[in-house]
């Protein structure tokens, strides 16, 4: 069924017309791009590419947990808002950062860090989620673990709420907003070519992980079928516990980069967030590490367009509404096998 | 409902079928008739045409791929009426796919299957008339509304034209999503064709039992068997919620014809009991009448002996022919027990890498060269 | 014949019970009402199993005239009048019809929902549009109970339709998301619903002319035991049905109830239009109870807490979903109060500073994952769920693989 598959060609084949037929999604996303352009010019093109990169961040975490153990975590997108605390409590109330900083190899480290940290701190909750409210669970009815996700998010969301409150609080925006450089008649913030490069750099790290490491062999052979992989000799709860750290600790680092360009957090955001980024996992066929990516620029693009033309307030009912078309005329997303059974 | 209902005799073989060259889609393309005939809930008793050979179900050129792998190429099958047909072939030779296809469960990539004289899986055609149908009411009744000059008669005509035409577009989605029989008659009508699903396979008369064992576990031995029925009972929801006499009646009807399946297939006595906790030979039994309480007319058995003890297994090809006999069905088998295979069957299909490989009787294939190579060339298990 | 004696005496119970019950009421004099419970409980008995419907009826009776007996009760009676109470359950009852209607959907099908408040919302607007000072329309209460869940089951239909297509769990997201977006869309027409404020002015229901009061809780009580009671006794006969059987089918393995002849597409979307439409008519009392409607009354918070009435309760069984949404929000708007203010008072150190209410939602998480994990079929459980749940207990059978529904067949 689902599988975390890469892009990677299956097999070598030099027929023309299935190279095509694979290249055709990524032409969509471009040309969708192209037409975004565009409507909302280069400023607003530079945010929808900004925040589709943080959906995509969320996305290959929701993806990678569903392709290898069927379940869709909505606990995910509470995790990226922890996340976006962590990084919070470390940037802000640890080392009292509050403001930009403007040396460079300082804001450097400062940035490297916090992403360490986060990471870490954030995959180690998915892993200790996983082992105490997924794993007794994984041979109970579907319905069992799925109601376990919700009643983590509502743990995760009321004790960040207790802790933080209930109204936003500022992140300390170390890469000043107002720093800007000129491209194509437009200023851009060094921060949104700082979030896309680091979403970029992570998901070129996570395609090499899957694709070269004995881990990454392991994760998608367990994906591929669970009891063959563990006679294989994988260890499946290693390699689950595994794809829940590398997951969520992508969340973290999309809620360090939020953190960093919107300037300030709440509570609520992962909510929201994970309802984006999981539109985004299906949309690029959930499953598929390439296709959450693309999903997540989508949706990016999606919302900024609804935002900059004057639809704010229906952004989200937008995206939602794209889920449910995407589920009626292309159920297994842009880059997901056509599912084949019809019962 | 006392006694064992025989399943009316088929009376089938509606289109000539004597030519095996004929091309499934040019059949399809060419009669209108045909096509008419087809699509589920739709009956079709043609008077038998003595001398036939009156096929139950005829599989021409079916082939399954999955990405770039053929799990079945091409396949032909006859099911003669009242006939036990066997379908072997190695481990991974596509069998189980191509019952699934031949069950509804899974759709082909090509090739056509009919039962009955009716065509139940096919290729699609035109499927892309319904949509249209869908917001044509909505699109005409906004065309009125511009006739009539909504727009200038301010905003209640335009009002007026929205919500009729919502309320048309809301009713046609319905319709489809509910699909009724009469519309479903007219969808035929149209000319458009959607292979049959598996429930619409089992109204059409062909019950199935799977390889390893789909009981619902957690319902009792006669609960298992009343869901086998269910498309057999015509209460709908507004009986159950009144609990009219009718329901009642038909509750009571059906649960002693379960009684009597649970009885037929040797399990007396243990209606209540919860299927998993059955043994699991006992499991197969009851799997098996949950295939019989839809009344088929074909049976479809999916390594029905599969783990069994030779005893079991003997008990169990007893309890195929017998049901043969009695309720007058016809059999396809899928097996590994090649003792099975050659003791029960009429007609052996030999398959091997999803294509076919030879046909005939038992005795035919047991010494046919091509099968002893692919098949037997290791000593049969 | 001893059932036929046994039925007997349980109609004679529940007849004089009753007459109990109304004797004690009119006269003032609780402990008569109290004998009369005794009477129309000791009916529920006698019938256990037998004849559902008047077993609903002789239960909800007692449940009907003890509750207002009881909070005069100390300590209930402390903490508010007994008409409050009554108001209060009134509201708890629009709790329990939605713990039902949610309960066919995840409970008897297996299907997760979780964008429930919307229907719920859905029914509340039909009736605020059709009988509000707002539109100025005056449609009667009583036929617009079945409007609003016909409307309600419509969007059902149409949501459901193209989802339950798909696997179990993208029912789940697409629910989530409608649930999210309905608020939003109320909240931003503005020009059809007066946005954030929401619409008020809706009309109370009447019987005979005379137009439920305001002041006096009682009639809006009656009512909703009326609907509840009614609605109980159809879905437990909905459950013991054809259709019933199908969704339990296809809660254990939706391929093969398929090809057990089940059409799982159209069975469950009944089951998710029906839930749809229970909310719908919970949605139109709540209007007409509140007689005010805004966005805010049907976020996700809605959802979550029914989810975890029915989820708390006992998934699939219709007594123990009831009475677990009847507890739940009993304590949720009356307990955790009184403790706030019992904590407050005592000036207990660490507890006093708590704000339970707060905490509410924490615990419900809290509560649904230890649930799952320690006692999933719920406080109050149905047997068949109990034997599901427990998977180990009776030797895994060849169901586990099965059971994941989304199994390929080979």
């Amino acid at each position: 069924m689902s599988s975390v598959a890469t892009s990677a060609p299956a097999a070598p084949s030099a027929n023309p017309i299935l190279a095509l037929r694979r290249a055709g999604p990524f032409f969509f996303v471009l040309a969708l791009a192209a037409l975004v352009y565009a409507l909302i010019g280069p400023q607003q093109f530079a945010n929808a590419l900004t925040i589709g990169a943080i959906y995509a961040l969320i996305a290959l975490g929701y993806t990678m947990v569903y392709g290898i153990i069927a379940l869709i975590n909505f606990a995910h997108g509470e995790i990226f808002m922890v996340g976006a605390f962590v990084s919070l409590f470390f940037l802000g109330e640890q080392l009292g950062q509050t403001g930009p900083v403007r040396d460079l190899p300082v804001l450097l480290v400062l940035v490297i860090a916090a992403f360490l940290v986060t990471m870490v701190v954030v995959g180690l909750l998915g892993v200790l989620i996983e082992r105490f409210a997924y794993r007794p669970l994984r041979n109970a009815p579907r319905l069992a673990p799925l109601i376990t996700a919700i009643g983590i998010s509502f743990i995760l969301q009321n004790v960040v709420q207790i802790i933080y409150g209930p109204s936003p609080v500022n992140t300390p925006q170390i890469i000043a907003p107002t720093e800007r450089f000129g491209l194509l008649g437009a200023s851009i913030g060094y921060v949104n070519l700082f979030v896309l490069a680091a979403a970029v750099v992570l998901m070129v790290l996570l395609q090499l992980f899957v694709n070269r490491t004995r881990l990454g062999r392991a994760m998608r052979s367990t994906a591929q079928d669970r009891e063959a992989a563990q006679l294989m000799g994988v260890d499946i709860n290693r390699t689950i516990a595994a794809t829940f750290f590398i997951g969520s600790a992508l969340a973290g680092a999309a809620g360090v980069v939020y953190g960093l360009y919107f300037g300030n957090i709440s509570f609520v955001i992962g909510f929201q967030a994970g309802l984006k980024a999981f539109t985004a996992a299906v949309l690029g066929g959930i499953g598929n590490i390439t296709g959450a990516a693309l999903g997540g620029f989508i949706i990016g693009f999606v919302e900024v367009t609804a935002a900059a033309t004057g639809y704010f307030v229906w952004a989200q009912a937008l995206v939602f509404t794209t889920l449910i078309l995407v589920l009626v005329f292309r159920p297994a997303g842009l880059l997901g096998q056509q599912l084949g059974e019809r019962a | 409902m006392t006694t064992q209902q025989p399943p009316p005799p088929a009376e089938s073989s509606a289109q000539p079928l004597e030519s095996d060259a004929v091309d499934p889609f040019a059949s399809a393309d060419l009669e209108p008739e045909a096509i008419a005939e087809v699509g589920p809930g739709v009956k079709d008793e043609l008077p038998a045409q003595p001398g036939d050979e009156r096929l139950l179900m005829r599989v021409v050129a079916c082939t399954k791929r999955f990405g770039g792998l053929v799990a079945v190429r091409d396949m032909d099958l006859r099911i003669p009426e009242g006939a036990i047909v066997s379908l072997i072939g190695p481990n991974g030779a596509g069998k189980t796919t191509f019952f699934n296809i031949v069950a509804g469960l899974t759709d082909p990539t090509a090739g056509v299957v009919e039962f009955r004289g009716r065509r139940m899986i096919a290729r699609p055609l035109r499927t892309w008339i319904e949509p249209i149908l869908w917001v044509l009411p909505a699109l005409l009744a906004v065309a009125v509304g511009l006739a009539l000059g909504a727009p200038a008669s301010g905003e209640l005509g335009l009002a007026i034209t929205t919500l009729v035409a919502l309320g048309l577009l809301i009713v046609m989605l319905l319709l489809a999503i509910v699909r009724p029989d009469w519309y479903q008659r007219r969808l035929v009508r149209l000319g458009i064709f959607r292979s049959a699903r598996p429930n619409d396979m089992v109204v059409a008369g062909i019950g199935r039992t799977f390889q390893n064992i789909r009981l619902f576990q957690n319902m009792t031995a006669i609960e298992n068997v009343l869901v086998g029925m269910h498309a057999k009972l015509h209460s709908n929801m507004l009986d159950s919620l009144l609990s009219t006499p009718r329901q009642r009646r038909e509750e009571e009807r059906a649960a002693a014809r379960a009684t009597e399946l649970l009885a037929l297939v040797g399990l007396p006595g243990r209606e209540h009991v919860v299927a998993r906790n059955l043994p699991y030979g006992d499991q197969r039994r009851l799997e098996l009448a949950r295939a019989l309480a839809g009344d088929p007319v074909l049976l479809l058995l999916d390594e029905p002996t599969a783990g069994m003890n030779p005893r079991e297994t003997a008990e169990m090809t007893a309890l195929i022919s017998r049901l043969r006999t009695e309720l007058g069905l016809t059999v396809l088998l899928i097996e590994h027990d090649m003792r099975v295979v050659m003791g029960i069957s009429d007609r052996i299909t030999v398959i091997d890498h999803g294509e076919w490989l030879a046909e005939g009787t038992p005795e035919q294939v047991r010494t046919d060269p091509r099968v002893i190579e692919a098949y037997l060339g290791s000593p049969a298990a | 014949m001893k059932a036929q004696n046994r039925r007997n005496a349980a109609l004679a119970a529940l007849v004089i019970g009753a007459a109990l019950i109304a004797i004690g009421y009119v006269v003032g004099l609780p402990p008569v009402v109290f004998v009369g419970a005794l009477f129309t409980a000791g009916c529920a008995a006698l019938l256990q199993g037998e004849h559902r419907s008047l077993t609903i009826v002789a239960g909800m009776l007692t449940a009907t005239a003890l509750l207002p007996v009881i909070v005069l009760i100390q300590p209930f009676s402390t903490f508010s009048s007994q008409n409050l109470w009554i108001d209060g359950f009134s509201i708890a009852g629009i709790f329990v019809l939605l713990a039902l209607g949610l309960n066919i959907v995840v409970g008897l099908s297996g299907l997760l929902d979780l964008g429930y408040a919307a229907f719920y919302a859905i029914g509340s607007y039909t009736f605020a549009f059709a009988a509000s000072s707002f539109t100025g329309l005056d449609f009667p209460f009583w036929p617009m109970l079945i409007a609003g869940a016909i409307s309600a089951a419509v969007f059902g239909i149409l949501l459901g339709a193209p989802t339950l297509r798909l696997r179990g769990d993208y029912l789940a997201i697409v629910t989530l998301g409608f649930g999210e977006i309905v608020p939003i869309v109320i909240l931003n027409s503005s020009k059809y619903t007066l946005g954030p404020n929401g619409i008020g002015g809706i009309s109370r229901p009447e019987i005979f002319g005379f137009e439920f009061p305001i002041q006096n809780p009682w009639p809006f009580y009656l009512a909703m035991v009326g609907i509840v009671t009614i609605t109980m006794i159809l879905i437990y006969r909905l459950q013991d049905s054809r259709l019933g059987r199908a969704w339990m089918a296809i809660r254990e393995d939706e391929l093969a109830a398929a090809s057990s002849g089940v059409n799982t597409v159209t069975t469950k979307l009944l089951a998710f239009a029906l839930g749809a439409s229970t909310a719908g008519l919970a949605g139109v009392f709540a209007a007409s109870k509140l007689s005010v409607v805004t966005p805010n009354l049907f976020r996700f918070d809605v959802s979550f807490t029914v989810l975890a009435m029915v989820v708390l309760g006992g998934m699939g069984n219709i007594w123990g979903v009831a009475i677990g949404a009847f507890v739940l929000y009993t304590i949720q708007s009356v307990i955790l109060k009184q403790l706030n203010q019992f904590f407050a008072a005592a000036d207990v150190p660490f507890l006093s500073s708590i704000d339970f209410i707060e905490y509410q939602f924490l615990l419900y998480g809290i509560a649904l994952v230890a649930m799952m994990l320690l006692r999933p079929e719920g406080l109050f459980p149905s047997i068949r769920r109990k034997r599901e749940l427990h998977v180990d207990d009776a030797g895994e059978g060849p169901t586990t693989t099965a059971d994941a529904m989304g199994a390929a067949p080979q």
